[in-house]
C-alpha cells in the first residue's frame, strides 16, 4: 500500500484494470482516510468502475466518473472533479484508465502532477490476453502507452487469469512472464492479483504482494 | 490450443478468421465495435484478406453482396439500429442466395435507443425488416465460447444453405469477456460455387447475381424453391438446450444473456423446493417449437424471460398452442433483469396456476 500518493491503472482492455482498481480502491481506504478513485475510461462502454459508485461511496470513497451521467452514454467525456483528488495533497488517487494506448490518451492532460515520487503507474498484465501473452507483446504496450500518457511505468501488476477457471498454475505462468517483462523494464512486480480462493494457495515467496480480490464487476451469472 | 480470455466482440472475429472469413465490411457502432476494430487490425496479415470500413451500414451490406456474389467467405457485424439499416441488403442477399455471416450485438431501441444491451431485435431478426417471403437462420449464443462455436459453424451453414445467416448476441455477449478456445468443428459436406461470379475464362456462360424477376411465374417457383431450402432448414437445423425440464412445474424459455440469469434462477428455486427448468433457444428461427410442444406433463406454465417488453413470448405461444398459460417477464431498454424479480414472478404464477 506504501506506494505514492497517485497511482495510475493501465494496460491492455481486458487485462483487468477495474477490478483491480476497484478492489484497490477498497484495501486503500482502510488505510487511509481520503481516497478518490477517477474512472477515466473513455473506451469501453460497459463495465467501467462509475458503475460500482454506490458500493464504493457507501465505503466513503470518492468516485469520479464521467462528467455526461447516465451509462448510456459513450461519449469520450473525463470530469473537470479528476482535478480536485490530483491537486490536495492529503489525498489519495488511483486513475482508472480505459484499455490501450488509445485509453492512456486521457492521461496527456494532467501530465503536470506525474512527477517522479509524486505518481506510480502500474500496468495490469494477464498473460492470457492474446496481445500480452508475451514479453515482446507487454513491452509494446507499455512503450505505446507510456508515450500517449506522458509518464513511466514504475511497476508490474500480474493479474493473469481465467475468471473463476483460474488455477495457481496460471497465476504462476502467467509470474513468470511478468518476470521477464519486469527485468526489460528495470521495475518490480508489485502486486500478484487472484480471487480469494487461488490467492491463498500461492506461494508465500513470490515476487510481489499477494493481492486477493473479489469480483466487485461480474455479476454471479457472468 | 490453451484457452484465452476474449472479450465477446474480439472472438467473433477471430472466430471469423478461424473459419476461413476473408472480407469485413462494416460501419461503426457501440457496443459492437471491437468486432471491426479486430478484423481491421487481423484482416490485412492474412493472404487475400481485405478490410472495409463503409461510408455507412447499408454499403457494408451491399460490399457483402457483391463479395459472397463472387463466392468469398465474408461477413458484416452492427448493432441494432445499424441492422435495421442492413434490412433491405438483407432481403437481397437471401433472394439471390448468397451465404454470408451477419452478426448484430444488439442494443436498447427503438430509434437510436441506448448503448446497453437489450434483447428487443428478436422480431427483426426472426421475422425479417426485408421484404418478401425470406427466412434466414439466426443463431444466439449464451456464452463466448459459444459464440465461438456458432460464428465457425455459421460460415458453414450458410455456404450449404446458399443464405445468410445471423448470428444474435445482447451488448452483453458483446462486451464480456470469458476464457475461450478454438476447436476444429465437423465439417459439412459443402456444394462447390459454381453459382459464383468467378470470371468465365470465355470457358462458361457467365453466372448472374440477381434478386429480379420480370415474370411472376417464375418468381414464383423461385420463391417455392427457397420455401423448400426454409422447411429443410426447419427440419435440421433447430437447436436448444434444455435444463432441468424432465419434472419441471415451471418451464423459463430464455436466450443468449437472460439464459444465464435465468439458468441461476431455475438454481435458486429448485433449492427451495420449487421445480423449474428452462429451456434456451440456441436457433431462434427456426424456433425449437417442438422442445417447447414435449415439455413434460407436470408442467404448469412456461415463462418467457427475455431484454424486451414480449417478443419471443410471440413464439412461445405459437408453440404451446393455447394448451398451458405462457407468460413474460422483461426488462427493456438496456436493463438487465434481477434474478431476484424473475424468482417473484415465477412464484407469482405458480401461486396462481392450480
Amino acid at each position: 500500500m506504501k506506494n505514492n500518493r497517485i497511482r495510475i491503472i493501465i494496460g491492455h482492455y481486458g487485462s483487468g484494470k477495474t477490478e483491480f482498481s476497484v478492489n484497490y480502491a477498497i484495501k486503500l481506504k482502510e488505510v487511509f482516510d481520503k481516497v478518490s478513485l477517477a474512472d477515466l475510461d473513455v473506451v469501453n462502454p460497459y463495465f467501467r468502475s462509475r458503475e460500482r459508485e454506490e458500493m464504493l461511496t457507501e465505503k466513503g470513497i470518492t468516485v469520479i466518473g464521467s462528467s455526461i451521467k447516465g451509462s448510456g452514454s459513450d461519449l469520450p467525456a473525463v470530469s473537470g472533479g479528476v482535478l480536485g483528488p490530483l491537486q490536495s495533497e492529503d489525498t489519495q488517487v488511483i486513475l482508472d484508465v480505459g484499455g490501450d494506448s488509445a485509453g492512456a490518451r486521457t492521461l496527456g492532460r494532467y501530465e503536470e502532477y506525474f512527477t517522479e515520487g509524486n505518481y506510480d503507474m502500474f500496468c495490469v498484465v494477464n498473460a492470457n490476453r492474446g496481445q500480452t501473452s508475451t514479453v515482446e507483446g507487454i513491452l509494446r504496450h507499455v512503450y505505446a502507452i507510456e508515450k500517449t500518457a506522458k509518464a513511466k511505468v514504475t511497476g508490474i501488476i500480474n493479474n493473469t487469469h481465467l475468471l473463476r477457471d483460474t488455477t495457481v498454475e496460471e497465476v504462476l505462468k502467467g509470474q513468470e512472464l511478468c518476470k521477464k517483462a519486469a527485468e526489460k523494464l528495470k521495475v518490480p512486480i508489485k502486486y500478484v492479483v487472484a480471487i480469494e480462493e487461488v490467492a491463498k494457495m500461492l506461494p508465500s515467496d513470490i515476487e510481489g504482494e499477494i493481492f486477493p480480490i473479489k469480483m466487485y464487476m461480474r455479476e454471479n451469472w457472468m | 490450443m490453451a484457452k484465452m480470455l476474449m472479450k465477446g466482440n474480439e472472438a467473433l472475429g477471430a472466430a471469423a478468421i478461424k473459419a476461413g472469413c476473408k472480407f469485413f465490411f462494416g460501419y461503426p457502432i457501440t457496443p459492437q465495435n471491437e468486432v471491426p476494430e479486430y478484423m481491421s487490425r487481423e484482416l490485412p496479415n492474412i493472404e487475400g484478406g481485405a478490410f472495409v470500413q463503409a461510408e455507412s451500414e447499408v454499403a457494408a451490406i451491399n460490399m457483402i453482396y457483391g463479395a459472397a456474389g463472387a463466392g468469398a467467405r465474408c461477413m458484416t457485424s452492427s448493432s441494432s439500429p445499424g441492422m435495421a439499416l442492413k434490412q433491405e441488403g438483407i432481403s437481397y442477399i437471401a433472394g439471390a442466395e448468397l451465404p454470408c455471416v451477419i452478426v448484430n450485438i444488439s442494443r436498447g431501441g427503438p430509434g437510436l435507443g441506448g448503448i446497453q444491451p437489450s434483447q428487443a431485435d428478436y422480431f427483426q431478426s426472426t421475422r425479417g425488416g426485408g421484404n418478401g417471403d425470406y427466412r434466414h437462420l439466426v443463431y444466439a449464443p449464451a456464452t463466448i465460447q459459444e459464440a465461438v462455436d456458432l460464428v465457425m459453424e455459421a460460415f458453414d451453414v450458410a455456404d450449404y444453405y446458399r443464405n445468410p445467416v445471423i448470428v444474435l448476441g445482447d451488448g452483453m455477449i458483446g462486451q464480456m469477456m470469458e476464457p475461450v478456445e478454438f476447436k476444429e468443428l465437423k465439417k459439412r459436406e459443402l456444394p462447390s460455387k459454381d453459382w459464383a461470379t468467378t470470371g468465365t475464362n470465355e470457358e462458361r456462360k457467365p453466372n448472374i447475381i440477381n434478386s429480379l424477376a420480370l415474370d411472376p411465374a417464375e418468381l414464383e417457383k423461385h420463391n417455392q424453391k427457397l420455401s423448400r431450402k426454409y422447411k429443410e432448414m426447419e427440419e435440421k437445423e433447430v437447436r436448444h438446450e434444455d435444463y432441468k425440464v424432465e419434472d419441471a412445474e415451471l418451464v423459463f424459455v430464455a436466450y443468449g444473456t437472460t439464459a444465464r440469469i435465468t439458468r441461476n434462477v431455475v438454481d435458486s428455486l429448485r433449492e427451495e423446493g420449487i421445480k423449474a427448468g428452462m429451456i434456451r433457444p440456441i436457433t431462434l428461427w427456426p424456433f425449437p417449437m417442438k422442445a417447447i410442444q414435449n415439455v413434460p406433463a407436470s408442467t404448469k406454465a412456461l415463462l418467457s424471460v427475455e431484454m424486451s417488453e414480449g417478443q419471443m413470448i410471440d413464439d412461445v405461444k405459437i408453440a404451446i398452442e393455447g394448451r398451458l398459460p405462457a407468460y413474460h417477464y422483461g426488462r427493456s431498454g438496456g436493463m438487465i433483469p434481477v434474478p431476484e424479480d424473475i424468482i417473484e414472478k415465477a412464484k407469482e404464477i405458480l401461486g396462481g396456476v392450480k
